[in-house]
């Protein structure tokens, strides 16, 4: 018999998520990628979020970016920040004319930006992909695929990540 | 001693397209957490983690801090040829695991000819 | 001068009873008194969300059966001066299902209570003349975890009488006794308010039939000896040293307020 918890969870997800896309709603639009987060305070979990140029800057110059093809996959809310099982699918068909070269994962907030980059090739057959990654608090994350012809695709979520009750390590 | 667990499927033919499950054995330390007594633990994770087949690279992967500790990755991969498979990863301290796997492609069905 | 009625219902025998009985109700509890009945009793695992319940479940990224393959590796490994494996002397490990249900349990030559752990450290050193293996080392974590492992699904069975009645009773005291700087006893999260959140974490009920389990904020694998000691931190209490007879007296207390509880080993926590 399982406690009752989950409408509460629920809401407090649906709360979290209107407040963090109120906040983070202009990070994925491609009106105002350049929005700059004010805070300054750089503890692990209260980092200051990298902007959508700053994630992707490191790959992607002056190549072609578009969000479409790439399909992210994470919790809306993590249990724990330690362990989140991350999967994305990307639409390819991954021939030797036309496949994905490299996929990386990118963090809005964690101390470290690349959480993992990935090497794929026709030889992959497919361009799937899991994963657990680490998330020092609510974020947005990026998953950032770089075709054969040069041109990027990536997807994005946001991810709402509670805290054990007590913080720290025992 | 880093060790890892494999998961691939029983039969496989030759055009499929399968998944691979490769779960290692690591702490991925990320030097930003404190042991049982407080000190710090130093930085420890995995650098890259490449399987090749034939000693052809079919997948790499270059983790950091921000992938888990115990990492599992599943990846997919094209059945060609049958042959050796070799996991290999090294870490920060460059300790070096390896896990090998054979590799045992069956050939397609083809159609039976048509009678003599 | 009021006159005494005679059908008054104040009487001082009656005073007596029920003073009698509000001492009854406010004292300790007696040794078979449960405050969470046995049919109401849950694993941790009701309590960890559908992440960590279908992680658990996973058998192969279990992130703890990881270390389970390494305890089943290290039973037939030979050690120490006599040259022996854990499984020279006690077989295949296989064999050792339904020990781990019984644990703590006392030692009959040192007299004092034993968890797995202990035992198995005694093993090595006494029998096996190998290098102690230190407290929550990978290693001894590995082989009790594999040892526990034989017992999954068996139902926890610790003997509270004889002479582990005053471990027993001592764990139980523990349990029911305010401490630390938050001034809370085991009894008030863990009977009195499981199931409601502290912060966004439901409270479970406290229960050992998981343990040795994976505990995803630690990133590895932990004993119930540990987990306890971080309960300590928890209320902010000073936390004993390692292999203090307190954590073991409320081991013990654990393992028959879970009577029934199936093994799970190796479980996920958060």
């Amino acid at each position: 018999m399982m406690p009752p918890v989950f409408s509460r969870r629920q809401s407090i997800a649906q709360l979290l998520k209107t407040v963090l896309a109120a906040s983070m709603g202009t990070l994925l639009s491609g009106a105002a990628k350049a929005q700059v987060d004010k805070l300054t305070i750089t503890g692990l979990s209260e980092a200051r979020l990298r902007t959508f140029e700053e994630m992707i800057r490191p790959y992607v110059q002056n190549q072609e970016l578009k969000k479409e093809g790439v399909s992210l996959s994470l919790p809306m809310l993590a249990d724990n920040g330690h362990m989140v099982p991350l999967s994305l699918k990307i639409d390819s068909p991954m021939i030797e004319a036309e496949h994905i070269t490299h996929v990386y994962l990118i963090s809005q907030r964690n101390p470290v930006p690349l959480m993992a980059k990935f090497v794929l090739g026709p030889w992959s057959g497919r361009a799937d992909l899991s994963t657990r990654v680490r998330l020092s608090g609510n974020q947005s994350v990026i998953a950032l695929a770089r075709r054969s012809d040069g041109s990027f695709i990536y997807d994005a979520q946001e991810v709402v990540v509670t805290e054990a009750a007590c913080v720290d390590n025992g | 001693m880093s060790s890892a667990r494999l998961q691939i499927p029983p039969r496989i033919t030759q055009g499929d397209v399968f998944k691979i499950r490769l779960l290692v054995n690591h702490p991925m330390d990320s030097g930003f957490l404190r042991d049982i007594d407080g000190v710090l633990i130093q930085r420890n994770v995995i650098r890259h983690l490449v399987c090749t087949l034939n000693g052809k690279e079919v997948f790499r992967v270059e983790p950091t801090t921000g992938v888990s500790a115990n990492p599992l990755f599943e990846f997919y991969l094209r059945a060609t040829e049958s042959g050796g498979m070799l996991f290999r990863w090294v870490d920060d301290k460059a300790y070096i695991g390896e896990l090998r796997h054979n590799l045992v492609v069956e050939a397609a069905n083809t159609s039976k000819p048509s009678g003599n | 001068m009021p006159e005494a009625t005679s059908n008054s219902v104040f009487s001082w025998h009656r005073l007596l009873v029920w003073l009698l009985v509000g001492v009854c109700m406010t004292s300790t509890l007696s040794a078979q008194q449960r405050v969470i009945p046995l049919d109401k009793l849950q694993s941790g695992l009701d309590f960890s969300g559908a992440e960590v319940q279908s992680l658990q479940a996973d058998e192969f990224a279990n992130p703890g059966n990881i270390a389970l393959d390494t305890g089943n590796k290290l039973w037939s490994k030979p050690d120490g001066k006599s040259n022996k494996s854990c499984q020279s002397c006690h077989g295949d490990i296989s064999r050792m299902k339904g020990i781990s249900v019984r644990y703590p349990a006392v030692d009959k030559a040192s007299k004092k209570l034993f968890n797995l752990e202990d035992r198995i450290s005694q093993c090595r050193t006494k029998n096996q003349k190998a290098s102690e293996w230190p407290y929550e080392s990978d290693e001894l974590l590995a082989v009790s975890l594999a040892v526990t492992a034989t017992s999954r699904g068996m139902p926890l069975q610790a003997q509270i009488e004889g002479a582990a009645k005053s471990h027993f009773e001592n764990g139980q005291r523990i349990f029911m006794t305010r401490q630390g700087q938050m001034n809370l006893a085991c009894t008030n999260c863990h009977d009195q308010h499981y199931a409601r959140k502290l912060y966004t974490d439901p409270l479970s009920q406290g229960q050992p039939n998981g343990y040795p389990l994976y505990r995803l904020d630690w990133q590895r694998m932990a004993s119930l000896e540990r987990r306890l000691r971080f309960c300590y931190t928890g209320v902010r209490a000073e936390i004993p040293p390692w292999g203090h007879s307190d954590m073991r007296d409320i081991s013990l207390y654990l393992m028959w307020r879970g009577q029934g509880l199936p093994v799970e080993t190796p479980a996920v926590r958060k």
